[in-house]
């Protein structure tokens, strides 16, 4: 149910990759929230996902979900960024040998799904091995 | 706060069972419950279920199982909290119960899941996870325990034959219950060979899909010790804790364990004034092989890293330091997910009766059922002791 309202709210987080960053105890959490979940505070400011991060787990999807066939396998990773925000997202363009876990990424924008040949595109992040 | 009793239980068979409807499993094991108890009427009803809405196209369910129970104006209510259903409805039981709101009640956990396609299956099971930023990533929930389990792998050097210890123990064990889907060993080899589904998890690390209900009867103990043709030692719900965790996998503290399963425990031995040493089998959350490699270090029965050694040294077998699913768990009796919660606790009654046949733990006193929704993001703990 990618229905155009649903994604058009979500530009902020999607297409401009906006995190919430704690005025309080300074957590950084992705997608934006109203209050922070480490301190309590409604106290939030906009701020954006750093570029790069870092690999702190991954999968290979074989088995895929409605929807991401076409696409399996493809690999499903968290990626923390040096704010400590935490982001599940794909890895893409990339060997499936070359990742690993502490392995650099980089932020691209690209379609995370279509709904059919008429239907709805999501754009949004993913992520790139890049060798240090 | 009164004192509650588990009077009675009830357990379907698990399985693909093509020929009952999501009716027939819930009231055939809430009669089963109701003649075990010998109690002749119920005063309110929980039922725990996931996703009816999406498996069977039928919301409003509690009423539904309540009519087809043959039971009209009570009060009959569903509970949903993903995999953590049927022990979330328990919780709710049990609360009414000790309140002294009413004093005989029904929890039943149902699901049936085999009237649709797998995939389709699949895709409701999903969305127990956060669909805004993680099902549209294209994460399967195969896929979220195999991220658990590659930082598991990365921090403590847990192994591919760690994993497949879970499984080939909890088949081992399912073995030899009447009541499970499965009545096939593995062995390391099949394990090794089977379908790679998110790596490093394969088909056999994986519970399946099952149709399936369980139910159990709750009352205060000092009525239950009235009871007339009581037939069963009494079994005390001495604790339960439940706790929440962020909805998404990434925005925990810790990738390699669930901290709402610690916290849940916390609150489970606060209340029943136990230690972890205290128990003597555990029915847990084996959803993956993974799962339950945590969930015995979440609850303190083996320190955070060493659960896959501990399940490999035989330590978690029936005659080990602490049997761990002596029903054969998620993986091996199956998961019909709202069933699940329940049929944990009602193991563990069995277990307390000294009922549970072949997969009977000597001597069990105190047992812990631990059950886990989602990612994590729901855990409740009960804990248990026969009187």
């Amino acid at each position: 149910m990618f229905t155009i309202p649903r994604i058009w709210r979500e530009k902020p987080q999607r297409y401009r990759l906006e995190a919430s960053e704690c005025s309080k105890c300074g957590y950084v959490m992705y997608p934006p929230r109203k209050v922070c979940p480490k301190c309590g505070s409604e106290e939030l400011t906009r701020v954006t996902l750093p570029e790069t991060g870092k690999i702190s787990t991954y999968t290979i999807i074989r088995t895929a979900p409605l929807g991401f066939t076409e696409l399996s396998p493809y690999v499903v990773a968290i990626v923390e960024f040096s704010n400590g925000a935490r982001v599940m997202m794909q890895i893409v363009d990339t060997d499936f040998d070359k990742i690993e876990i502490g392995k650099k990424v980089k932020l691209v924008f690209r379609k995370l799904f279509t709904e059919g040949e008429s239907g709805v595109i999501m754009y949004g992040p993913k992520a790139i091995v890049v060798e240090d | 706060m009164r004192d509650v009793a588990i009077v009675g239980i009830g357990i379907g068979k698990f399985g693909s069972l093509w020929e009952k409807s999501f009716r027939d499993l819930a009231v055939e094991a809430s009669l089963d419950a109701i003649k075990d108890a010998g109690v002749d009427h119920i005063d309110s009803m929980y039922v725990g279920n996931f996703s009816a809405g999406t498996l069977i196209e039928q919301e409003h369910i509690a009423p539904l199982v309540a009519d087809y129970l043959g039971y009209r104006l009570i009060p009959s209510t569903r509970v949903e909290n993903a995999c953590a259903s049927g022990s979330s409805a328990f919780r709710m039981g049990l609360i009414e119960v000790a309140s002294g709101i009413s004093d005989v009640v029904l929890v039943v956990g149902a699901e049936k899941m085999t009237d649709i396609k797998t995939s389709e299956a699949l895709y409701s099971l999903s969305l127990a996870a956060d669909r805004e930023y993680e099902g549209y990533q294209g994460i399967t929930f195969p896929g979220l325990f195999a991220l658990v389990a590659k930082r598991h792998m990365f921090e403590f050097g847990t192994t591919r034959k760690q994993l497949s210890a879970v499984a080939i123990k909890n088949h081992k064990n399912a073995y030899r219950n009447p009541k499970a889907q499965f009545h096939q060993l593995v062995n390391e080899e099949d394990i090794e060979n089977s379908p790679m589904i998110a790596d490093p998890l394969r088909l056999y690390d994986c519970s399946p899909i099952t149709d399936g209900a369980a139910a159990v009867i709750l009352m205060p103990l000092d009525e239950a010790k009235k009871l007339s043709n009581l037939h069963h030692p009494l079994v005390k719900v001495s604790g339960i804790g439940q706790a929440n965790d962020t909805i998404a996998l990434a925005q925990r503290d810790s990738l390699v364990g669930f901290a709402a399963t610690t916290e849940a425990a916390k609150k489970a031995y606060k209340m029943s004034e136990k230690k972890i040493e205290d128990i003597d089998v555990a029915e847990i959350h084996d959803c993956f092989t993974i799962a339950e490699i945590c969930a015995i270090e979440d609850l303190g029965f083996f320190p955070k890293g060493k659960g896959g050694e501990a399940v490999e040294a035989g330590l978690t077998e029936i005659g080990g330091k602490i049997p761990i699913n002596p029903s054969g768990g998620l993986k091996g009796k199956g998961h019909p997910v709202g069933a699940t919660g329940v049929v944990q606790i009602a193991n563990i009654v069995e277990q307390l009766r000294g009922e549970a046949g072949e997969n009977q733990v000597k001597n069990a006193k105190v047992g812990l059922a631990q059950n886990l929704g989602g990612s994590g993001a729901t855990v409740v703990v009960t804990i248990l002791e026969v009187v």
